[in-house]
């Protein structure tokens, strides 16, 4: 019974909190997004609810939740339904194999054992990558099921366009895996502990993996599937109130995953701060991540700094909305198969090289 | 408890399978592969073949079905412009071949059950070595699901993985030169 519950519910309650932590997050990324474009493009913002605009996002969650729910007389009913679900659904599953703190910050409660991430499978990183090809279906099947033209449009883009960047998200990270030796979220971590960030050695591998990852999100400069000015809003274009909260929900939940993501694959997840200098000298990041406490310190650094990092990473999503114009479709497939493709194929055989290289050398 | 994750995720395999050949609407029919191909990723995950699941819905769900759905929604433009109400594409089978099609499905149910019932499968080189992984679990400094495959892949069965790969190649080559047209 015990190992059932520590199975089953120790995993739940963390999947509830954390789900629960990043509706918020979303939520006040929207304020995020429009303040720091306002700051950029000099605008003013939203800055009439609550002091600074700080309540904008509650408005905005209470606006959708009471919104009137449309569906188009022609719709494909069920489909239309399901569409933001699995988009949402997917986004969110992901998030399971993100370790917010180190091992050391395992809580013991009440004889339940509580590890700072939900679980953690020996392909996590593969994990993420499969979940979410899934939420390509809800994009594909919600601009499909709008029967309107603009949505269809948009949806057989963002097909179109998602299994493109899938290949060279994949390939991007190859390199990474290879000197870590391991496709799991938490050992990346602890192997970047023992030596440097792995940004140092795969600066490449980041760049494209990042790249892939705004495109996979449809996201400015890649954000064709709902081109404004040529599909109108693309394949949510039919969507109102909470179905369309859904898809937002799910596209602003990816931006954290694959935030998450690149911080834990390269900089170094929970650790500290210190530019993966930290072996040089360890007291630096023992005091950083709180090595003085007990397991409830190491667990507010570890996700302190790992909140900070993956902010900072979320935050180039914003400047590149503000900053870039969008890409043309046919730019966009030639960018992905002509350019990222052959160069992550190329950044594995030198990566692969340099580690023969390397281990020749140390022999 | 893992004869209950093995029924329901059977079960749900079995239903997207029916729904698959039932559903009256191509993209349904898609649908259901999904819930298939997404209940036999469970079933891999059950054996703790986690990296097989994990590859099961990347290149299936992930890859494959989206260019089906792909396909099915451009064959409805063309041939019905935006009706999705209508039921089949194309012409309904006559009864002959309806015939005939059970008789190869019952058929080849029957080889396929005929093997399985045989004695134990033949020894798969590796597969002693990758058995006692699965069971044994992690512990141990044994080699996790993902090292342990890739390991066989370019060791026992390199032969065949490079050749699967030239396969791929000639297929996608022979794609690019129908489908190019002299402008």
């Amino acid at each position: 019974m015990q190992t059932f519950l520590e199975a089953f519910l120790v995993p739940a309650i963390q999947a509830v909190v954390v789900v629960l932590l990043m509706l918020l997050a979303v939520a006040y990324i929207t304020l995020l997004e429009r303040k720091v474009i306002a700051f950029m493009q000099v605008r003013i913002g939203p800055n009439r609810v609550g002091p600074r605009g700080l309540l904008q996002p509650i408005a905005d969650v209470v606006k959708l939740l009471l919104k009137e729910d449309i569906v188009p007389a022609k719709a494909d009913r069920f489909v239309f339904w399901l569409a933001p679900i699995l988009v949402t659904m997917t986004a969110i599953a992901a998030l399971a194999v993100i370790p917010w703190a180190g091992t050391d910050a395992t809580l013991h409660v009440l004889g339940y054992e509580i590890r700072p991430v939900i679980t953690d499978v020996n392909v996590g990183i593969i994990y993420v990558l499969s979940i979410s090809s899934i939420g390509v279906f809800g994009i594909v099947l919600g601009g499909w099921a709008s029967h309107s033209k603009y949505p269809l449009l948009g949806g057989l883009r963002s097909a179109a366009q998602m299994i493109s960047y899938e290949v060279p998200l994949g390939l991007a990270i190859i390199g990474a895996l290879m000197i870590a030796e391991t496709a799991s979220t938490v050992k990346i971590v602890e192997w970047q502990a023992r030596h440097t960030w792995l940004f140092w050695l795969q600066p490449v591998g980041v760049l494209l993996f990042y790249i892939a990852g705004v495109a996979e999100n449809n996201r400015a400069p890649f954000d064709l599937p709902e081109a404004e000015s040529e599909l109108v809003a693309g394949f949510h274009t039919e969507y109102s109130g909470m179905k369309f909260a859904f898809f937002f929900l799910g596209e602003y939940i990816s931006m954290i995953v694959v935030s998450a993501l690149v911080v834990t694959i390269y900089f170094g997840g929970w650790l500290p701060i210190t530019f993966g200098l930290g072996y040089l000298v360890p007291a630096i990041p023992a005091a950083l991540s709180g090595a003085w406490g007990g397991p409830g310190v190491h667990l507010a650094f570890g996700v302190f700094w790992f909140a900070l990092k993956t902010f900072l990473v979320l935050y180039v999503y914003l400047w590149l909305r503000a900053t870039f114009p969008r890409y043309r479709y046919d730019q966009l497939m030639e960018v992905g198969w002509k350019f990222m493709i052959p160069v992550s194929l190329a950044w594995i055989l030198f990566t692969g090289v340099a580690l023969l290289a390397f281990d020749a050398l140390a022999a | 408890m893992e004869l209950l994750v093995f029924s329901i995720l059977a079960g749900l395999a079995l239903a997207g399978a029916i729904g698959v050949i039932l559903a009256r609407n191509p993209v349904y029919s898609a649908l259901g592969l999904l819930l298939g191909l997404s209940a036999v990723a469970g079933l891999f995950v059950v054996l703790w073949a986690e990296f097989i699941a994990v590859v099961q819905l990347m290149v299936y769900a992930g890859g494959v079905l989206v260019l089906f759905l792909f396909v099915i929604m451009l064959v409805d433009l063309e041939q019905r412009g935006l009706d999705t109400d209508a039921g089949r594409i194309g012409p309904q089978p006559s009864p002959g071949w309806r015939v005939a099609a059970a008789m190869l499905g019952i058929l080849f149910t029957v080889f396929v059950g005929a093997l399985l019932l045989q004695e134990p499968a033949r020894e798969v080189p590796g597969a002693g070595a990758l058995d006692a992984v699965l069971r044994g679990g992690g512990g141990g400094g044994a080699l996790g699901n993902l090292e342990h495959v890739g390991q066989l892949l370019y060791t026992s069965y390199l032969v065949p993985f490079e050749l699967a790969s030239v396969l791929l190649l000639v297929a996608m080559i022979g794609a690019v030169v129908l489908a190019h047209r002299e402008r």
